[in-house]
């Protein structure tokens, strides 16, 4: 009996711990981010409204009185121009990588590719966002003559789409490499070239994968504060161009938490900005899944 | 084989529960330990985070006496316009305190004020009041020390040219109504706003004192997260101004400063009261905090330490003329 217990409950005990902790501690985030994004609209009685579409953004920074204006649209559209920007620059090159490494070179893209690809998911962002700031800022403000020294829509793309590039290069690789070498064999023994057999064979067979992927670096471009913030000039305004500066949800949050007063109606709206993040990437995740269950469903045929 | 890697498992976990849990295992046998030595020590517990805490109980009744027998742990967080005085300041003072132990952190004035109302630190570092940031009941436990003054001066690029601004052009340029140099006799060269955060307390100090509480226009500026980065960016653009403590420009020569009506932003003017944008810096401890804490506030307002405030281009409180503070209080 006590070798039972041992053998059996004791791994399993600890296994279920640890995951349900996992569940709970997400359930709480979630819970905690609820609970603060909403003081805006519930303590201080801003409209969903307001915060979601006006770009007047003045709230009060005390710890009770009201009446400022809290609109984030300067914000929201900061975070969503850039990323869809960085995505566009992406898709491209990270697709094109992904098919190089196992397709046109899977030997050298296993042992050299692959490693190199990696090591760039591991450089933290503030290295990307220092590299940005003393190379990237200072060409764009000498080729392009920005107005605002460089700081720009443009430099903030680019920064999130290198970011960008490990994540959906890997999953997407991945993806191509999971495609049944069958189907492959199928289409060469009907006398196709290789590129007919990677863009009309691997690469739609792959698709769910490929979309998983770009949706993950999408998240991460959402969710990345400190690179964003270090190139984007931080104005609050719509940009006029790409060449404009402008601010973005993470980077407005992350300037303003450490000093506004706690409970205030600046800092309750910067909580509703952490909720509208949350929000986005519970977005994302959900697309994932409907991909991926849509991608299951087509290939299990 | 298999009791081998059993055992390698287990003593693995128990190793990473034990330092997982060290922080917190630390404090609870320090209370343990204090409890025993409720006695003679009061001080130096307030933060429970303590490693020095056992040591401190057997010589603590000279805590508050003379400098070089004080000890525990005094922790403060808050402003960063503050924290390179605050660091200089706790560095000195284990010199000279060696059982004593202080720690400072950054964070924010709104997060040092918070912290140190919650208990979480001794001390909140602000540039603002208390009342400003917190909710009426919980800036009344507070207890407020002016640590020292610190002044604000608009920064150009060096090679700008622009070396005295009318507080009307200041005002008409920080709204975003001046665009270019050359309407306020300097080159043409086009103005680039760079600013802090809305939260700042830089930004809130030059608001109130050199803008006459006009709003600068932020859809038009630069924010930038801390002063030394608008530094940064203020030197790598031609056309740039901003607005920095004093204390960052002491090693700083790429940037300079403007006077404003023809007062040179010094020390000197702030003491005498001609030159209007500074304010103070605080040390908040909830009620009249711990001896440690208040021993280490009191060595910062000290004689010994004042030199070295000024060396690193904050001003002395005591110092301030009677006129600039009045001037101060009144319009304030």
């Amino acid at each position: 009996m006590k070798d039972k217990i041992r053998k059996e409950y004791l791994g399993r005990g600890i296994v279920t711990f640890c995951g349900a902790f996992i569940i709970i501690l997400t359930a709480a985030i979630g819970i905690f981010l609820l609970v603060q994004g909403t003081g805006t609209f519930t303590k201080f009685h801003h409209t969903l409204a307001e915060f979601l579409f006006s770009s007047r953004w003045a709230p009060q920074d005390n710890a009770t009185t009201g009446g400022g204006s809290v609109g984030a649209a300067v914000y929201i559209c900061g975070s969503l121009m850039t990323c869809g920007l960085a995505l566009l620059f992406v898709t491209p090159f990270a697709l094109g990588a992904a098919v190089f490494m196992t397709e046109i070179a899977p030997k050298a893209g296993r042992s050299i590719f692959q490693p190199a690809v990696e090591i760039f998911v591991g450089i933290p962002s503030v290295v990307y966002g220092w590299i940005g700031l003393t190379v990237l800022v200072p060409f764009i403000r000498d080729t392009f003559h920005a107005t605002m020294g460089g700081y720009s829509v443009l430099a903030a793309s680019i920064v999130l789409a290198v970011m960008m590039f490990p994540t959906i290069t890997t999953v997407a690789a991945d993806a191509i490499r999971s495609v049944p070498s069958a189907y492959r064999g199928a289409a060469y023994g009907i006398g196709s070239t290789r590129w007919q057999v990677i863009y009309r064979i691997v690469i739609p067979a792959a698709k769910s994968g490929i979309y998983t992927g770009i949706i993950l670096g999408l998240a991460r471009a959402f969710g990345e504060a400190l690179a964003v913030a270090m190139v984007i000039g931080k104005t609050r305004a719509f940009p006029k161009d790409i060449l404009s500066p402008t601010n973005n949800l993470t980077a407005a949050i992350a300037s303003d938490m450490g000093n506004s007063a706690s409970g205030g109606e600046q800092n309750m709206a910067l909580w509703s900005m952490a909720l509208l993040l949350f929000l986005i990437s519970m977005f994302f995740i959900l697309l994932i899944h409907l991909i991926s269950a849509k991608g299951k469903q087509e290939n299990g045929k | 084989m298999n009791m081998k890697k059993k055992l390698l498992a287990v003593i693995m976990s128990v190793a990473m529960i034990a330092s997982i849990s060290a922080c917190g295992s630390t404090s609870k046998s320090d209370a343990a330990q204090s409890q025993q030595a409720q006695t003679t020590d009061t001080t130096a517990q307030a933060s429970g985070s303590g490693t020095q805490t056992s040591q401190a109980a057997g010589t603590d009744t000279a805590a508050t006496t003379s400098t070089g027998s004080i000890s525990g742990t005094v922790t403060a967080a808050g402003s960063s316009a503050l924290l390179p005085l605050a660091q200089a300041a706790a560095e000195a003072f284990m010199n000279d305190n060696p059982d004593a132990s202080v720690v400072v952190n950054g964070g924010g004035s709104g997060e040092g004020l918070k912290q140190v109302s919650q208990g979480a630190v001794d001390i909140g570092d602000s540039d603002v009041t208390a009342e400003e940031k917190l909710d009426a009941d919980a800036a009344k436990g507070l207890t407020d020390h002016q640590v020292c003054t610190i002044t604000m001066a608009p920064v150009v690029n060096a090679s700008l040219g622009v070396t005295n601004l009318t507080t009307d052009q200041l005002v008409s340029i920080f709204t975003g109504k001046t665009t270019n140099w050359k309407d306020v006799g300097g080159p043409d060269e086009a103005i680039m706003l760079v600013t802090r955060p809305s939260s700042s307390g830089t930004r809130a100090l030059f608001k109130t004192w050199a803008l006459g509480g006009a709003e600068e226009a932020s859809n038009k500026a630069l924010e930038t997260d801390d002063s030394g980065t608008l530094l940064q960016t203020v030197e790598s653009n031609p056309g740039a101004i901003g607005y920095v403590a004093l204390s960052y420009l002491v090693n700083d020569s790429k940037v300079a400063t403007v006077s404003i009506d023809g007062v040179a932003p010094t020390l000197e003017n702030t003491y005498n009261g001609t030159y209007k944008v500074w304010g103070y810096e605080h040390m908040y401890t909830k009620d009249a905090g711990s001896d440690a804490a208040q021993a280490f506030i009191s060595y910062i307002t000290g004689d010994t330490f004042s030199s070295k405030i000024e060396a690193m281009g904050y001003g002395v409180a005591s110092k301030m003329s009677s006129e600039a503070v009045a001037a101060h209080q009144t319009t304030k």
